[in-house]
């Protein structure tokens, strides 16, 4: 009979990592760079429909806009879950990610109620990418006054 | 011409991020959240030297629209308003400048809670 290892927090992860099934790398590359791709050029397409209205500034911040209503309709529907599962990354970096990282727990967790659950799951992954964001702008911000950048 | 070439050059600048991201998830099996941090304070940091800019002025939407852009507008929009108000403007400006993509994205996830029936997941 096998002795049984201990388990430990390391072998742990890379007991895991030899049971998890292999997918193939390039396929996986391949449909993150398509994916992601054509994500950003309906982002350009709705950037030069914008700026026949606005400046090229505005017209960014909205066409980003729009991307994440279209992909918390589509999250909702759950068709945004079905584009992640083959495109991985190309699904999940564009804003389009963020939107969906904010909806989708936001649903899910609705059984436990609109303040705990809606309100507090959806900063699940929102809440790191914000905290860390801010952080980050506000410490960019203070050294650029104090360096005079 | 001039749109088709920035169409272009969104799609290969916007996917070439994604592959990147791609990359660092096979190799690492970092999960979603620590990718989208890791790339949001990329972008942070690269235009805390000016550089993202360059990228969304080359590539538009290729290179805003990933969350490195979103990172990048946080940093631009607390940098600009810290010029111009001081310590009161790196406080205000970050938050300000990406207000519109939080607000749309916590409002429309209201919605889309209330509206919509969580589906299961299909394997």
């Amino acid at each position: 009979m096998e002795i049984r290892q201990e388990i430990t927090k390391d072998n742990y992860k890379s007991y895991v990592f030899e049971k998890m099934p292999k997918s193939s790398h390039w396929k996986n590359m391949f449909w993150a760079f398509v994916v992601g791709g054509t994500i950003c050029v309906i982002g350009q397409a709705f950037i030069e429909l914008y700026s026949l209205w606005f400046n090229d500034q505005d017209a960014s911040v909205l066409a980003s806009g729009t991307l994440v209503l279209i992909a918390a309709i589509m999250t909702g529907f759950g068709f945004y879950d079905n584009i992640g599962r083959f495109a991985g990354a190309g699904s999940t970096i564009p804003i389009t990610g963020f939107s969906n990282a904010v909806v989708a727990p936001a649903l899910e967790f609705r059984a436990e109620g609109y303040i705990y659950g809606v309100g507090a799951k959806m900063f699940w992954i929102a809440g790191p990418v914000i905290v860390n964001g801010v952080a980050i702008s506000v410490i960019v911000a203070l050294l650029t006054l104090i360096f005079g950048g | 011409m001039d749109t088709f070439l920035m169409f272009l050059k969104a799609f290969a600048v916007g996917g070439g991020i994604c592959l990147i991201g791609q990359i660092i998830i096979n190799y690492t099996h970092l999960t979603n959240g620590k990718i989208l941090v890791l790339f949001l304070i990329a972008g942070a940091v690269l235009e805390g030297f000016g550089l993202y800019s360059k990228l969304i002025e080359f590539a538009g939407a290729g290179a805003s629209v990933p969350i490195s852009g979103f990172g990048c507008a946080l940093v631009k929009g607390a940098v600009k308003a810290a010029k111009q108000d001081g310590v009161y403007g790196a406080l205000t400006g970050g938050l300000a400048a990406c207000a519109t993509g939080i607000s749309i994205a916590i409002v429309s996830g209201y919605l889309v809670a209330v509206i919509f029936r969580p589906r299961t997941k299909k394997k």
